[in-house]
């Protein structure tokens, strides 16, 4: 049995709606995470799901200390990161690294791409965190280049001078230069095409295979979370509301939400597609600036019960390792 | 059903480049296809394959310069497009030819009421007095799902939500009644639930309407779900044409099984690896008359680097170009006749 590397717990992230031009008044709260708890083992990759603005960013996020969490307590290693002071929090930091959607936007257009890759280390260097002469890091930054697939010879070349599939390679790279255990890959495939999606998924598997590197996987596309993770997660409006592994969930999903973001997910195959009848929830995804008193899914369950209206599920286990929020499975 | 004689639009060997810095952009080159009444035409193909330089060269949409379209015919009823002067034009576009696009805001004005925009749109197209117009404009948005729509109707854009504005856009595309919507990647933005939603909509409204319908997507499952035919597109060409089934059940050109095999599938166990094809599209600059594709093709031959293949032509529709599968002289058919005649050019094959 592997030890969680990550544990999270009744975290939650709720961003002030403020007002007023001089003094500022707190009037709300945008309540991008509210209160979720998981854990991913060491070697393992979690994959997060859910619609946009369920929170998924907002959970790598906060788990990377990019965000002061609201509540909540995140254990990486089996240290509360909360209670470490600065410069332990920077050590630990090197151990936990994300991966973006937009490889563009992530990277610094004027940095060639062995100092993109190379920065982190600089900074750990500077910082007295670690000793590397200059040499070494160079040496490291055209490894990892060859490593996640770009030749060595486009080293002193701009992230402009790349496509999107090999600026994600050299943003997957970067990741890697600390040696982290935990990489939080925030929608890494999205913006790709098919043929490259699977070339950077197919990366992403290799590296944690001979690294070892525990991931938390988040994407919007069923098929490509189900073919990357060991256990799936999935969000709705800043709550999990389903955790099980791959291979159970997704031949048996429980919560009405899974079962309807399932049944959505087109098939490419024709003869599938022409039989298939859908689960079409009425409405838009509401915005999380209320405190809610029921089933956040409430508004839009084709199954919803008077129960569900005034009491919240809370994620309770109702197989082996398979955890549901929903009262059709377990009484208030 | 579909009458397979009744083609509303026939494009022959169109042609579309873009002057840039870097040199001549072959965006489209050499795409032939016929659209029948009442057909779902899916286009796919990664991005800046040509899908939409295609489409909208169809309604003369090029931005001149950089762009130009250098050769071909868009027949629609036997009429070309390309020869109409612009106030003709005018009068197809938005009326007997209709666009969607991703982005709800290309379409819509942000500063003017749906209400406004609508019923301008037929009022313009349809001859209809401000009265009827307005009431005409309620009964799509009514169609394509809005909640409320004669308190509605008075809103602005942004008081509506992604999918909504998306469906507004369909009301707005489809309340002349055009012959064609074409449909550019018009669920990209939005999340699965949404798009099944909005999918649902366009194919009821387009079976309910005797809308014939082009999508253009990167998504497989997509077109596989809405589509009767199919074009794949590579490098600004064509490469496989087929009814959708067969598309799927039996893909011929090596590129179109790549991107088959590439999609994780909910359906399928994926094994340990999933199947990737290497390298990248090409950029398309000064692109040599071979085969785009075979820098990535694992069937690569001698030929493939010298000719572009010739149009292979089974005889019931379905159209592979790839040197695997060498035309024989009697499996020109018409359609490809005019752009086999230009792939050719310095000898037969
Ligand atoms: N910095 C921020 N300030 C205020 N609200 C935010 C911020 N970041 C995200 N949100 C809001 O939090 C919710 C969750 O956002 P996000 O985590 O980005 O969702 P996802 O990644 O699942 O699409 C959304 O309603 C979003 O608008
Ligand atoms: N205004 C333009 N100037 C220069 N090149 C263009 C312009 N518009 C499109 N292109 C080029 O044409 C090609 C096809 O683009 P497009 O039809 O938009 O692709 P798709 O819709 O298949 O993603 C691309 O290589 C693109 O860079
Ligand atoms: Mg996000
Ligand atoms: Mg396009």
């Amino acid at each position: 049995m592997s030890t969680a590397l990550l544990e999270v717990k009744n975290l939650k992230m709720h961003f002030p709606i403020e007002e007023g031009l001089l003094f500022k008044k707190q009037v709300g709260a945008i309540r991008a995470i509210d209160g979720i708890s998981f854990e991913i083992k060491a070697g393992e990759t979690l994959g997060l799901v859910g619609e946009s603005g369920c929170g998924k960013s907002t959970t790598a996020r906060t788990i990377a200390q990019l965000y002061k969490a609201t509540e909540g307590e995140i254990i990486f290693n089996g240290r509360d990161l909360a209670s470490l002071d600065s410069r332990e929090l920077l050590s630990e930091r090197k151990n936990i690294q994300m991966v973006f959607q937009d490889p563009y936007a992530s990277l610094n257009p004027r940095m060639t791409v062995t100092e993109i890759i190379a920065e982190p280390l600089i900074i750990f260097k500077n910082r007295g965190l670690m000793t590397i002469s200059k040499k070494e890091i160079t040496e490291r930054a055209e490894f990892l280049m060859e490593k996640v697939g770009l030749s060595s010879f486009f080293r002193n070349r701009y992230p402009h001078e790349f496509s999107g599939g090999q600026r994600q390679r050299i943003g997957i790279a970067r990741a890697l230069a600390l040696n982290p255990k935990l990489i939080l890959a925030d929608e890494p495939v999205s913006a790709l095409d098919v043929s490259i999606q699977a070339q950077i998924l197919n990366l992403l598997a290799d590296l944690q295979s001979e690294y070892n590197l525990t991931y938390l996987f988040i994407a919007h596309d069923l098929a490509v979370i189900e073919y990357i993770s060991t256990r799936v997660a999935v969000m709705y409006l800043g709550k999990i509301v389903e955790v099980s592994s791959s291979k159970v969930i997704y031949k048996k999903p429980l919560h009405p939400y899974t079962e309807a973001l399932l049944s959505a997910a087109p098939i490419p195959d024709p003869e599938i597609e022409k039989k298939r009848k859908r689960i079409v929830l009425s409405g838009d995804v509401p915005s999380p600036d209320r405190a809610r008193t029921g089933c956040y899914f409430y508004d839009r369950c084709p199954k919803k019960m008077e129960i569900c209206k005034n009491n919240i599920p809370e994620l309770t286990e109702t197989g082996e390792g398979h955890h549901v929020a929903c009262f059709l499975y377990f009484s208030p | 059903m579909i009458d397979r004689n009744d083609v509303i639009l026939k494009v022959d060997n169109l042609k579309t480049h873009f002057r840039t810095d870097e040199g001549i952009v072959k965006a489209v080159d050499g795409v032939s296809f016929s659209l029948r009444k009442g057909e779902t035409l899916g286009f796919v193909g990664e991005s800046g394959c040509g899908k939409s330089v295609t489409n909208l060269s169809l309604m003369k949409l090029i931005p001149s310069p950089p762009g130009r379209i250098v050769d071909g015919k868009v027949l629609f009823h036997d009429r070309d497009i390309l020869k109409m002067k612009e106030n003709e034009i005018r009068g197809i576009r938005g009326n007997k030819i209709s666009m969607i696009f991703q982005d709800p805001m290309t379409s819509l004005n942000p500063f003017l009421k749906i209400s406004t925009q609508l019923v301008e749109t037929i009022i313009l197209h349809q001859k209809k007095n401000e009265k009827e117009s307005r009431k005409r404009a309620i009964e799509m948005l009514e169609l394509v799902g809005i909640p409320a729509p004669a308190k509605r109707i008075d809103s602005y854009p942004h008081q509506f939500s992604g999918g909504m504005r998306q469906r507004v856009m369909i009301a707005m595309a489809l309340s002349c009644n055009p012959e064609i919507l074409i449909a550019d990647e018009p669920t990209t933005a939005l999340d699965v639930t949404i798009q099944a939603q909005i999918l649902e909509l366009i194919k009821d409204l387009s079976e309910k309407l005797g809308t014939a319908t082009i999508l253009i997507t990167h998504d497989l499952g997509v077109v596989a779900g809405m589509c009767d035919t199919l074009n794949v597109m590579y490098a600004g060409r064509i490469i496989e044409k087929s009814d959708v089934s067969t598309l799927f059940s039996d893909p011929k050109h090596p590129y179109t099984i790549g991107l088959i095999k590439s999609v994780p599938r909910l359906d399928k166990k994926t094994g340990q690896k999933l199947y990737s094809i290497k390298g990248q599209p090409p950029n398309m600059i000064g692109m040599p008359e071979c085969c785009p594709f075979h820098p990535r093709c694992e069937h690569t031959m001698d030929i493939c680097r010298k000719k572009y293949p010739p149009v292979y032509d089974n005889g019931s529709g379905k159209t592979v170009n790839c040197w695997l599968f060498p035309a024989e002289p009697g499996n020109y058919s018409d359609e490809h006749k005019s752009a086999d005649e230009h792939h050719m050019t310095g000898g037969a094959v």
